[in-house]
């Protein structure tokens, strides 16, 4: 028996040059990383400040770049399908094989899902939550960085899925029978179970960690109805998670039965039912697209009214909508399927109940639009996004509400024009969320401020790169054309398919930018410092202390009178930060995360190819990582008066 | 998370949501509820695909013929007195009893381990007769139910074991008395599922 289970040399796909190429690639970069952060002697600044840091900020950087770099993985899949499908019409076969092209699609939504929205979205939380709040840090530190490396985990796993075996064929839901042992015996639905499973427990926790932080820690004063809007949307996503991420961990978890111990829950034999698969993975999924979304809602709140220089317009109505958004969006996952065979009655409800939850939505728009109105707006980075935003959502929207109907829903179900309409709310929702997110508080994690020339150039190269890639797709699905094909016999699409390309290639053009203008500001910096910590003229508590933060974040906590608690403090003219510094404890660095995260990936890479005797070495790795946590008991360290004074000293005479 | 300088309010006048952090026993028994609300609802999802799959023994035995109804009450009763003497124990704990603690900890402990061998000795019965799992899908939604539970209860038992070594190294410190804390609603928490457990599978079965 081979000691190392189904994996052989002849696992790793030798004979493919577009993966080994891509490999090579990948590898010479990470070698390259090691590198120079070997030569330059950075592994103890990295341990000590970064990999074992339980400063929710730190975590929350850590979390985004992860999420841009997995941004970039998502987006070679999809420029290889658009290249393909430019491609291959009529006789032409195009340059992927039908094996691979489906691998590409299902790691490209799989990706983009869980190992980009997700981690950037929880990133912007982790980082601006508890400063938003007027608070040190998160519930639970430690916990905190254990979600992190459990997703970083994931991460790990699905790029090792490239090089090493093969990856999922079935779409990034796996739906059954298709991802029964059956119909895919390989290592691909494995992989994609178990990266899953792995970032979808550290979801999970950091779920619970960011809810309790908003419940339950919050500044003196800063009662519910006077939180910022974004974190009323970390809130209603928050809950969302802890009741929506369960379900995926149970329904993935009866597939791994299925898969690994002959259990029969979707099999089409002795009984399955594979339609349960798909009723129970869109019952985490569609509140996961609000778990998204809200937040994403959460930054045009906070930007809008910062930029426009007022309060958000109906602060309550705004909360309102977002809770409403929260329970409805339970009640509505039947839309994924009408054409499963439900009664009409069952279809209409759904369908019904679809149009509900947009009208909460409307709400939003409408709130954004009049917070503008009278106001003094400047026209910066990320209210280019906003704006953008506002355009291109109601446009998804609107086609979504098209599709709630079931009997049009006959017509466009897994047609390109479904995929036109979720790119267009994720793309203009969450991805344009995001990216403002990152531009307005990036000054306030690092200091300085990002080029804003060529901030707007990655907006309009995202905006008009969207429009071009995906308007097409919504013509194509009404002429007929499915997703998830990779070749077409009707050469009339093909000019469709070719300007949907040039679209990509425009988004390619500001994921350039991107690293360009990361690269630029830093070496511009000075030119764009941001003294004061209030770079924006913003209104809620992350903007009264230094760029960047210190670690206590607040030497006192703020007493919080109203909403846009900044601002009240800056029109009464008070001291944001208190003169008097008494000793501040702050978490103290812990590794636990790092550690548990590194025997889980050798757990979850054992359970893929069935090397048991490795599989036994993660699980007590972990089990042991846990019992020394368990007896740890100095979890703090004090920063004297002195230091926290000098600190202050300090941020006061030189620019950070 | 409780600094001196949080406190400052008068707590008469303020309403609760207005004064600022709670207590660290506070924040740490939320958050464990907030766990325990999603560990509960990865038993719902179990629940409803037994209630989808319980018909569905493509021909083979239902439950009412593989129940035996008086080990069940057994097993349950185990468990539902481990709960008391669980709570027995958390009030040891609150009056610093530690030889109290001991008892009552070791008490759930070995009525734990008693419900575990029980529950091990129905499976193995089941899947030596040739029906386990693999045998049609009402008993792969069973035993995936059912089992779930009894890791949880193995994992609870576990930590019980871990806690009585704390609290023998650390000594009944704020910290394990928050663990303790947790350990408790767990347990209890697992006890709620068992009463689903009983009265959707066994007493369901007919």
């Amino acid at each position: 028996m081979n000691p190392l289970g189904r994996l052989t040399l002849a696992s790793i796909p030798f004979d493919q040059p577009i993966i080994m190429g891509t490999v090579g690639v990948m590898g010479l970069g990470i070698f390259s990383i090691l590198a120079i952060v070997t030569l330059k002697g950075w592994w103890s600044y990295l341990w000590r400040e970064w990999i074992t840091s339980v400063d929710h900020k730190r975590i929350g950087v850590m979390y985004i770049l992860l999420a841009l770099v997995m941004l970039v993985r998502g987006f070679a899949d999809a420029i290889m399908m658009r290249t393909q499908l430019a491609l291959a019409a009529g006789d032409v076969k195009g340059f992927l094989p039908p094996e691979h092209y489906n691998q590409i699609f299902s790691a490209h939504g799989t990706i983009m899902i869980f190992f980009v929205a997700m981690p950037f979205v929880v990133g912007l939380m982790n980082f601006a939550v508890p400063l938003q709040l007027g608070v040190r840090d998160v519930a639970f530190p430690v916990l905190n960085s254990v979600s992190f490396w459990l997703t970083a985990s994931g991460v790990l796993l699905i790029n090792l899925s490239l090089f090493i075996g093969e990856f999922a064929r079935t779409g990034w839901l796996a739906y059954p029978p298709l991802s029964e042992l059956a119909y895919s015996p390989g290592v691909g639905v494995d992989y994609y179970l178990w990266s899953l499973q792995i970032s979808g427990i550290g979801t999970l926790l950091s779920g619970i960690n960011l809810t309790t932080t908003i419940l339950k820690l919050r500044a003196p004063g800063m009662g519910y109805t006077r939180m910022p809007i974004f974190c009323w949307t970390a809130l209603a996503s928050n809950l969302l998670i802890v009741a929506a991420f369960p379900v995926l961990t149970a329904t993935l978890g009866m597939l791994l039965a299925d898969r690994y111990l002959g259990f029969h829950f979707f099999t089409n034999d002795a009984g399955g039912n594979p339609m349960m698969y798909i009723n129970l993975i869109w019952i985490w999924g569609h509140p996961e697209v609000y778990i998204l979304v809200l937040p994403a809602f959460g930054v045009f709140s906070e930007v809008v009214a910062t930029f426009s220089g007022k309060p958000v317009f109906g602060y309550r109505s705004m909360v309102m909508a977002t809770m409403a958004i929260c329970v409805l969006s339970f009640m509505v996952w039947l839309h994924h399927f009408f054409t499963m065979g439900a009664s009409a009655n069952v279809n209409g409800f759904f369908g019904v109940m679809t149009m509900v939850i947009a009208v909460p939505t409307g709400v939003k728009i409408f709130n954004w639009l009049f917070t503008m109105y009278g106001g003094r707006i400047r026209f910066s980075v990320p209210m280019h996004w906003t704006l953008g935003f506002l355009v291109t959502f109601v446009i998804g929207g609107m086609t979504g509400v098209l599709m709630a109907i079931p009997p049009a829903d006959f017509v466009l179900h897994n047609s390109l024009f479904l995929i036109a309409h979720f790119h267009n709310t994720v793309i203009g929702g969450v991805v344009f969320g995001v990216f403002a997110g990152y531009t307005y508080w990036f000054p306030k994690a690092f200091g300085f401020k990002l080029d804003e020339r060529i901030g707007k150039a990655i907006f309009w190269c995202w905006f008009i790169g969207f429009y071009l890639a995906f308007m097409p797709l919504y013509a194509l699905g009404l002429m007929g054309a499915t997703r998830r094909m990779q070749h077409y016999a009707d050469p009339h699409w093909q000019p469709f398919m070719q300007i949907a390309w040039a679209g990509a290639v425009l988004i390619f053009c500001g994921i350039l930018l991107t690293i360009v203008q990361l690269i630029v500001s830093i070496r511009t910096r000075d030119r764009h410092l941001d003294t004061t910590g209030d770079p924006w003229n913003g209104r809620t508590l992350e903007w009264s202390m230094p760029s960047p933060p210190p670690p206590w974040n607040f030497a006192a906590l703020p007493q919080v009178e109203g909403t846009d608690a900044f601002w009240a403090i800056k029109q009464q003219e008070k001291k944001a930060v208190n003169e008097a510094h008494p000793p501040i404890h702050v978490p103290r660095n812990n590794p636990t995360g790092f550690f548990l995260a590194f025997f889980t990936v050798v757990l979850g890479f054992a359970l893929i190819w069935h090397i048991w005797w490795m599989a036994g070495v993660g699980f007590m790795g972990d089990v042991i990582v846990l019992l020394v946590q368990a007896w740890r008991t100095d979890n703090e360290v004090e920063i004297s008066e002195y230091d926290v004074a000098r600190y202050y000293r300090r941020a006061k005479e030189l620019p950070l | 998370m409780t600094d001196a300088n949080t406190n400052f309010l008068d707590s008469d006048t303020v309403p609760l949501s207005l004064h600022g952090p709670a207590p660290d026993r506070v924040v740490v028994g939320y958050g464990f509820w907030l766990f325990l609300l999603s560990d509960i609802l990865i038993f719902a999802s179990l629940f409803a695909a037994y209630a989808v799959l319980s018909g569905e023994t493509a021909g083979g035995p239902n439950g009412a013929m593989l129940f035996d109804k008086k080990h069940v009450f057994v097993e349950t009763a185990c468990l539902l007195t481990s709960s008391f003497t669980c709570g027995l124990g958390a009030l040891a704990v609150r009056q610093f009893r530690i030889t109290g603690v001991y008892v009552w900890m070791i008490v759930t402990l070995f009525l734990g381990l008693t419900f575990l061998t029980l529950e091990i000795t129905e499976f193995d019965s089941m899947i030596v007769a040739g029906n386990g799992p693999s045998r049609s899908a009402f008993l792969s939604a069973f035993f995936a139910l059912v089992g779930t539970h009894g890791i949880h209860v193995a994992a609870g038992l576990f930590w019980l074991i871990i806690m009585v070594l704390q609290i023998m190294t650390l000594g009944l410190t704020p910290m394990v008395r928050r663990r303790l804390f947790c350990l408790g609603l767990f347990w209890h928490a697992l006890d709620i599922v068992w009463v689903g457990v009983i009265t959707i599978v066994y007493l369901g079965a007919h």
